[in-house]
């Protein structure tokens, strides 16, 4: 089976001479939930903002290595970045709704790439919305502001504006960081809906949900990647030292 | 208890400084207004003056102050916010950018008169303009775009940088995220500094002194290349150079003035107090 992201030989270092990620390779499948876990500054995040060259933000960043999507070089200078960023779609760790109303968010990525089509646009909104498990509750008030919603509701608009582009890769940076219990099991539910029909690269909020949510698991530390494996081997026979100790909660 | 007695002191003192701040604004404008009020009525701002400007009303003047604050608009605004989105959104920070931005905080520091002197050179000689309204707008637009650069630049930079992240992670290009997301951010904090250099320009004499102002044209202009009264020159004019004028009228021209740039700071700041509801979150 051909990887839909294969990153490789990648290494990043930031402008204040950290570097962030070490040589890495990881080949990630399609359709798989993929989570990236590691105590704070092991690189998850680097290398998730990496998939969509958010990372190109980064003013005097070193970077070596690349990642395929699809075979196909994301770096290259022929890559619209911005088509890329529809095709491999982000959710933040902190809900971040943009002003102005609901539909106006679910809409925005779609209108910037030129769709101007009311009726396209509705039917992307309701279908994302319910891939996100929030239409029942936002159906009546699109037009409401998006900072009336609650956080758990923000954190699920913000998934549905992200589906709203029919991607194909969905990163997820910690999206229940802020979350509370409910709120963060209805979202690990739409991620199991999710990945039936998308690449799905998740950093989780704890080892736990981890646990809970990953077909395959690369356990990350100084930015380097220890180990990858799927759930039984991370927990139960992990070939690394570090990875035990992280995952027995003996530091992190 | 010592402590509260501090907190109770500290309070009072700074108290009365902002009473002391305040109170020479409210004479000034009290003492225009009880001085002035008698001048004011509607002859006073729909007439020509008549009889050596001792008679008549201030129209011309006042409509002269008016176009040239419009021209100061149209000549600064968009310069202005055009420089400012540049330095805030896409000029780096290296040797050229450092050179820009000293500029513009030593052109905020340059007297008035020197903007006079160079929009003679510039625009009324060099450019050949004459002496006319788009020269002297051009001149007070040069003069307010310091203030409207750092001023619309800080609101640029306020803007919160996640608002920038999230709509390029949806695919936006950077423009369409500046001009849908930074800018209507920014747009309240840009108004107030268009007020700030407005309201200044409004009310200058020295840079309109050899650029456009008129001693005395009845008529109102025809066109931007024709001189025009403003306000601020025609007050100077009657309180200095007309033997004989009547105080109440040089009393009545600096209210009529003071109230234009007033009334112009207050649509401003109605305006943006609205578009501040409007964009709630």
């Amino acid at each position: 089976m051909t990887a839909k992201l294969s990153i490789q030989n990648l290494s990043f270092t930031y402008p204040d001479g950290a570097q962030a990620l070490k040589d890495i390779e990881l080949n990630i499948q399609p359709r798989e939930l993929f989570v990236l876990m590691g105590p704070s500054r092991s690189g998850k995040t680097t290398l998730l903002r990496l998939m969509n060259r958010l990372s190109d933000l980064v003013e005097g960043h070193k970077r070596e290595g690349t990642i395929l999507i699809d075979g196909q070089d994301i770096f290259a200078p022929e890559v619209d970045v911005f088509a890329l960023r529809r095709r491999v779609s982000m959710v933040f760790a902190l809900p971040t709704p943009l002003p102005g109303s609901i539909y106006d968010n679910l809409t925005y990525g779609l209108k910037m790439a030129g769709m101007r089509t009311p009726s396209l646009l509705d039917e992307r909104v309701e279908r994302s919305l319910r891939q996100a498990a929030l239409w029942n509750e936002v159906k009546d008030r699109l037009g409401d502001s998006a900072f009336a919603l609650s956080g758990g509701q923000k954190q699920r608009l913000c998934l549905a504006r992200s589906l709203a582009l029919e991607p194909e890769v969905i990163l997820l940076d910690n999206p229940t960081s802020g979350l509370d219990p409910i709120s963060t099991s209805l979202v690990e539910e739409s991620l199991f809906e999710l990945k039936q029909q998308y690449t799905v690269v998740m950093v989780p909020h704890s080892v736990q949900q981890a646990a809970r949510v990953a077909d395959r698991i690369a356990f990350m530390l100084d930015g380097n990647v220890i180990e990858v494996g799927d759930e039984s081997q991370i927990f139960v026979y992990p070939n690394d030292k570090r990875t035990e100790d992280y995952v027995t909660g003996r530091f992190g | 208890m010592k402590r509260q007695q501090t907190q109770k002191i500290a309070t009072a003192v700074i108290t009365t400084i902002s009473i002391i701040v305040i109170l020479p604004i409210i004479y000034v404008i009290g003492f225009l207004f009880y001085n002035g009020i008698g001048a004011i009525s509607w002859e006073f701002i729909s007439q020509p003056p008549r009889n050596g400007m001792t008679e008549g009303g201030l129209l011309p003047a006042i409509l002269g102050t008016l176009f040239l604050t419009l021209g100061t608009a149209v000549a600064a605004i968009p310069l202005g916010i055009g420089a400012a989105i540049y330095l805030a959104e896409y000029a780096g920070d290296n040797r050229l950018t450092r050179l820009i931005r000293l500029a513009i905080v030593n052109l905020a520091g340059i007297p008035s008169i020197v903007y006079g002197l160079f929009g003679l050179g510039a625009f009324v000689l060099f450019l050949n303009f004459g002496t006319s309204i788009l020269a002297g707008s051009l001149t007070l637009g040069l003069m307010t775009l310091p203030v409207l650069i750092s001023t619309a630049e800080e609101a640029i930079r306020s803007v919160p940088s996640e608002f920038r992240t999230v709509s390029l992670s949806l695919g936006a290009t950077r423009w369409q995220t500046i001009r849908h997301q930074v800018l209507p951010h920014a747009l309240p904090g840009i108004i107030t500094g268009i007020i700030l250099g407005l309201s200044r320009a409004a009310g200058e004499t020295a840079p309109i002194l050899f650029t456009v102002a008129a001693f005395y044209l009845p008529e109102l202009p025809n066109s931007i290349f024709d001189q025009t009264m403003a306000l601020p020159y025609h007050l100077f004019v009657i309180s200095t150079q007309v033997p004989g004028m009547p105080l109440q009228i040089q009393y009545g021209t600096a209210l009529v003035l003071l109230l234009i740039v007033l009334s112009l700071t207050l649509v401003a700041t109605v305006f943006r107090t609205i578009m501040r509801r409007r964009r709630e979150w």
